[in-house]
């Protein structure tokens, strides 16, 4: 069990590891949602693995360690807020530099929000005037 | 009267002139003076004791294990500088009264005046190691204030840069030596390490701890070779220079000298560094001082000279020497400060400090004139003035040398030819500016100044003669006392008499006198020869070295950060690899003796799930929605595992913690590039990550097994005992969070709605682009939000309150509590924001989200504070049972209030979050709100 576990734990930090070195702001944000399950669950298990020993009191013979597990709880509610935090830290980066990348090149940058929406709109008008079109034909 | 007040009062002064500056020149400066000369009699009051041999001290114990103390103590060094700091402190009030114009802010100078005059008291009379530190940088970052004062001068500016930079980087230093004896000698208190002066010259750190102690206080002083720092300084307003830069801060170095004198002085090394630096010092500015054509310069590099006098009297290392050190600090600050004040009169009322235009001052101004011609005798050793005695006492002292064998006469000759510079310098002084033929196109016409502008150069001066004329009478009790605390023990025989009849040093001031004369005439001569070489401005000299400095610094930090999170990241987690890999090489083996689990078929279904699902989230990442997909059955088996090895808390959290955040990426998505490329870098760099994060991922796993494997030593046995009878309830991981543990959970739940502040700060005005489509060209459905999805969830949500509430009660004794009951709460009703949209929402829960998690965080913090109230220790739980008929026994606990602030908080800052974003992508969004 313990050598499944720890497995588990590695295999999540590698591929944490391997996403948030990609140059996209989407797969850094699930790499780091993955290293957090990681963290989460290295932490959990310094209290050693216990099966059907719930901390409460007057439940079971043998109970978990219940420190790490009140650690755990807010690291994983804590977990959240940086998730999101980053989350829309990459939403702004996308709206004021006009692109998703974090790899530092020069990239010609992708149309500015302003610009893709008035090309939306030109699109959506295009798009509304060929269904009146087809409905006026039928 | 307490030593503290000393202190205290200058300190309470700072904000007196800044608060009530406008009211007038005249009673701003009589404000600020209030304080000061409420200390200087609180001083007063106190000389008896001191003068009697009595140290009166002040000693509040702060954090007394890591030495820290708030310390003062009055001895007699202290005495003297306190005298010094406060009695010319107040006569350079009344100065910069006239001085400054109607155009400077001078409130807000008093103040940074009051700032200094409180820091350099602090240096004076502190006792605790740390503490004198702490008030030395003070007196640096005030300076830096002072200098800059006129801070649209460009001079003004980069002096006050070179200053700061010089004396932080030597403040740096002197911390290292400070630490360094505290080590040694195992005390932080000043008057502990005094006693131990032997215990620290012979330690093996002793050099370091000299070299470094000598940075510190030859920065500040402005030794050879870091004299360039203060003519620069010379920028700030006069009364500045005056106070500052030559009677106490650059005093502050030779203090420090005199301080530790007892611990580091009497061994070679102190002679052979502190004498020549001094003699060296001394040398150098009286030579360049003569050659200075604006007075202030002249002024600075003579006291360069000065200050490289004393540290070569403290140098010299015999007890005759340190009493004439501390007679000449008195002396120079005396006759120096009413120089630079007179100067600042003649630059005042003539408008240059140019020398080759002042001339023949006398005829427009006699008065200042006899003033300052009096005080520059004194500069220059004429005998009657207080200069005079001092520097007798140098030759007798230099006379009795022998630490350079042989050639010990050099010291005597040296010092006669500084001498001879200083009598040049200050002849040039007296004759260019007030005799010399007529004045040279002055931009105005010089004249008297206002009578009280004089008169803190009148009392200067006539100390300079009192002194001279009667140095026992005036000063002699008081360099008594102040010599006794340097050497720390009893002051020899000496006589302060003006007459010694003809004796050797009467000649090599003769000699001094005679040759100051001759290189003044010859001045022409000598200024041909200076000019043949390239004057170097200190000034451009220091800025290209901090400008190339800065260039390779950036060039490595471009190096480090080239403005790439990828590089930035892979260095890191380089870094880390290594740090976390190399100890497990001394590991022998993973496994330990712990006894381990049998594996049964269930678990390892769930781990293969886990990994597969993990190797999809990476392989597929580009297409957004299976990654996300596969990372939704990743967490979810996370929380499976939580409930497997006894965590339920941990089960409930991750469960629906992984709900709103799946549900906030969907949002983000939304916002994100539709489409991204499958090979998003080069080859090289894939396979680079690649083996990085798989090298990672093995040292992180082989650390979880052998810590699985090992036996654990748990404090947790505390907690298991007492959770019942200390903190009323069963589930001993909800008592952990609002209870034993209840301040981490505290500044958790702070840094949660700090986190979701920011989020609303970085969404607020933020211009997203909404595509029409999805990433294969279909128009989105028209219809929002379905009919099914609005009627189920809102029957839903009433059920799903209910087990919120259900779970938040039961949380002290079952799994469950404040965070779970809050994200269950929040998710019943992010599930309406999606069934009806924001508006609708909006008009039946008009709930401020920011105001939520104020009064969260409020009603937190009020539980622990009330447990304040009973005299108990912050977020001590109080409980009890009652009986209610019908309901029967039930429990009450202080702690579920605590508990129902962390429920609102976490309510308030999730829905902040998801609700804000949600916003963007309708109309809503371009009004401005916290819901």
């Amino acid at each position: 069990m313990e050598f499944t576990f720890s497995l588990c734990v590695g295999v999540l930090t590698s591929a944490g590891i391997y996403l948030m070195l990609r140059a996209q702001t989407f797969p850094v944000i699930l790499g780091l949602t993955l290293l957090s399950y990681a963290v989460n669950m290295f932490l959990f298990a310094s209290g050693r693995l216990t099966v059907n020993g719930a901390a409460i009191i007057g439940q079971s013979e043998q109970y978990a360690d219940p420190l790490p597990q009140a650690l755990v709880l807010t690291a994983i509610v804590i977990g959240f807020a940086m998730t999101a935090f980053v989350l829309i830290l990459s939403l702004r980066a996308r709206s004021d530099l006009g692109n998703d990348q974090v790899d530092g090149r020069e990239l010609p940058p992708e149309r500015t929000a302003v610009e893709e929406a008035l090309a939306d709109k030109i699109e959506k008008n295009k798009a509304d005037l060929n269904e009146k079109h087809k409905r006026n034909k039928r | 009267m307490s030593v503290l007040w000393i202190l205290l009062l200058p300190m309470m002064g700072i904000l007196l002139p800044v608060i009530f500056g406008k009211a007038g020149r005249t009673p701003t400066a009589w404000l600020t003076a209030l304080m000061p000369a409420a200390a200087l009699g609180v001083l007063l009051q106190l000389a008896p004791q001191v003068f009697s041999g009595e140290v009166p001290v002040f000693s509040v114990p702060w954090v007394p294990l890591l030495g820290l103390n708030l310390s003062l103590h009055l001895d007699g060094l202290a005495f003297l500088f306190c005298l010094l700091i406060l009695g010319i402190g107040l006569l350079v009030i009344l100065y910069a009264r006239y001085y400054l114009s109607d155009a400077d802010n001078m409130g807000l100078f008093y103040g940074y005046l009051l700032f200094f005059m409180s820091a350099m008291v602090g240096v004076v009379l502190s006792s605790n190691l740390i503490q004198l530190w702490l008030f030395w940088e003070l007196t640096s970052i005030s300076s830096f204030l002072l200098i800059s004062f006129w801070w649209h001068k460009t001079e003004a500016r980069k002096g006050a840069r070179m200053a700061l930079t010089v004396t932080g980087a030597g403040g740096l230093a002197l911390l290292g030596a400070l630490l360094l004896i505290a080590d040694v000698t195992g005390s932080y208190e000043l008057r502990e390490v005094l006693a131990m002066g032997d215990v620290v010259r012979n330690s093996e750190y002793y050099p370091y701890i000299l070299a470094l102690f000598l940075l510190g206080a030859f920065t500040k002083s402005a030794q050879f070779p870091f004299q360039f720092w203060l003519p620069h300084a010379m920028a700030a307003p006069t009364p500045v220079s005056a106070y500052l830069h030559s009677a106490t801060m650059v005093k502050a170095g030779v203090f420090l000298l005199a301080r530790f004198y007892p611990v580091l002085a009497g061994t070679e090394f102190w002679f052979v560094v502190v004498s020549l630096t001094g003699m060296a010092t001394m040398l150098v500015g009286a030579y360049i001082a003569l050659f200075k054509h604006d007075l202030k310069g002249l002024l600075a590099y003579s006291t360069v000279s000065h200050l490289g006098l004393i540290t070569l009297l403290l140098g010299l290392g015999t007890d005759l020497a340190a009493v004439a050190a501390v007679f000449h600090i008195i002396n120079h600050a005396v006759f120096k400060a009413s120089l630079f004040m007179a100067a600042g009169i003649i630059d005042h009322e003539s408008g240059t400090r140019d020398m080759r235009k002042l001339n023949g001052l006398w005829k427009y101004m006699p008065w200042t004139a006899t003033l300052a011609m009096v005080a520059a005798s004194s500069m220059a050793g004429v005998p009657l003035l207080n200069g005079f005695l001092s520097k007798e006492m140098l030759f007798t002292e230099t006379l009795h040398q022998y630490t350079l064998g042989a050639l010990s006469w050099w010291i005597p000759l040296l010092a006669t030819a500084g001498g001879a510079f200083a009598v040049a310098y200050s002849l040039r002084f007296m004759h260019d500016v007030f005799f010399n033929g007529e004045p040279i196109d002055l931009p105005k016409t010089p004249h008297e100044p206002p009578r009280y502008m004089r008169v803190p150069v009148e009392v200067l001066v006539v100390l300079c003669l009192l002194v001279g004329i009667f140095p026992q009478f005036m000063v002699g009790d008081l360099l008594n006392i102040a010599s006794a605390s340097v050497l720390q023990a009893s002051v020899p025989d000496y006589s302060l008499a003006v007459w010694h009849g003809f004796n050797f040093p009467l000649l090599m001031s003769a000699l001094a006198v005679a040759g100051g004369l001759t290189l003044y005439m010859n001045r022409r001569h000598l200024f041909g020869f200076q000019e043949q070489f390239v004057d170097h401005d200190a000034k451009y000299v220091f800025e290209n070295l901090i400008q190339q400095m800065i260039a390779k610094v950036t060039k490595l930090h471009g190096w480090i950060d080239n403005g790439s999170l990828q590089r930035a990241m892979f260095l890191m987690i380089l870094l880390a690899l290594i740090v976390s890999a190399l100890p497990l090489f001394n590991l022998v083996d993973a496994i330990g003796t712990h006894p381990q689990l049998p594996i049964n078929w269930v678990v390892g279904f769930c781990a293969a799930l886990m990994i597969a699902a993990t190797f999809v989230t990476l392989w597929w990442s580009h297409l957004r929605l299976v990654a996300l997909i596969a990372l939704s059955v990743v967490g979810l088996i996370v929380s499976i595992a939580f409930t497997y090895f006894s965590a339920p808390d941990l089960a409930l959290t991750q469960l629906s913690v992984e709900v709103v955040t799946i549900l906030l990426f969907l949002l983000a998505l939304f916002f994100l590039p539709q489409k991204s490329p499958t090979i998003d870098s080069p080859l090289t760099i894939i396979v680079r990550d690649f083996s990085v994060a798989a090298l990672f991922g093995s040292v992180i796993g082989t650390i979880c097994y052998a810590m699985l494997t090992r036996p654990l030593d748990s404090i947790s046995d505390f907690f298991m005992e007492n959770s019942k009878p200390g903190g009323g309830g069963t589930n001993v991981v909800n008592v952990i969070l609002v209870d034993f543990r209840g301040f981490d959970t505290l500044g958790e739940i702070t840094v949660l709605g700090i986190a979701a502040l920011g989020i609303y700060k970085v969404l607020a005005q933020m211009l997203v682009h909404m595509p029409s489509a999805d990433s294969k060209g279909y128009r989105w459905s028209k219809e929002k939000h379905p009919f099914l999805l609005a009627v189920v969830s809102q029957s839903l949500l009433p059920l799903a309150l209910l087990v919120s509430a259900f779970i938040f009660l039961r949380g002290h004794n079952m799994p469950g509590g404040g965070f779970i009951a809050g994200l269950i709460t929040a998710i019943a009703l992010i599930q309406q924001y999606v069934a009806h949209g924001v508006v609708w929402m909006k008009e039946r829960m008009p709930i401020n989200y920011l105001g939520l998690i104020a009064s969260g965080l409020f009603i937190s913090t009020l539980s622990g504070l009330g447990s304040w109230a009973f005299g108990r220790n912050f977020l001590t739980t109080w409980f009890d049972h009652f009986h209610l008929p019908l309901v029967g026994e039930f429990e009450l606990a202080s702690a579920m209030v605590f508990d129902f602030g962390v429920y609102l908080t976490v309510i308030g800052a999730t829905l902040l979050i998801l609700a804000n974003l949600g916003k963007l992508t309708t109309s809503e969004r371009l009004r401005d709100g916290g819901n």
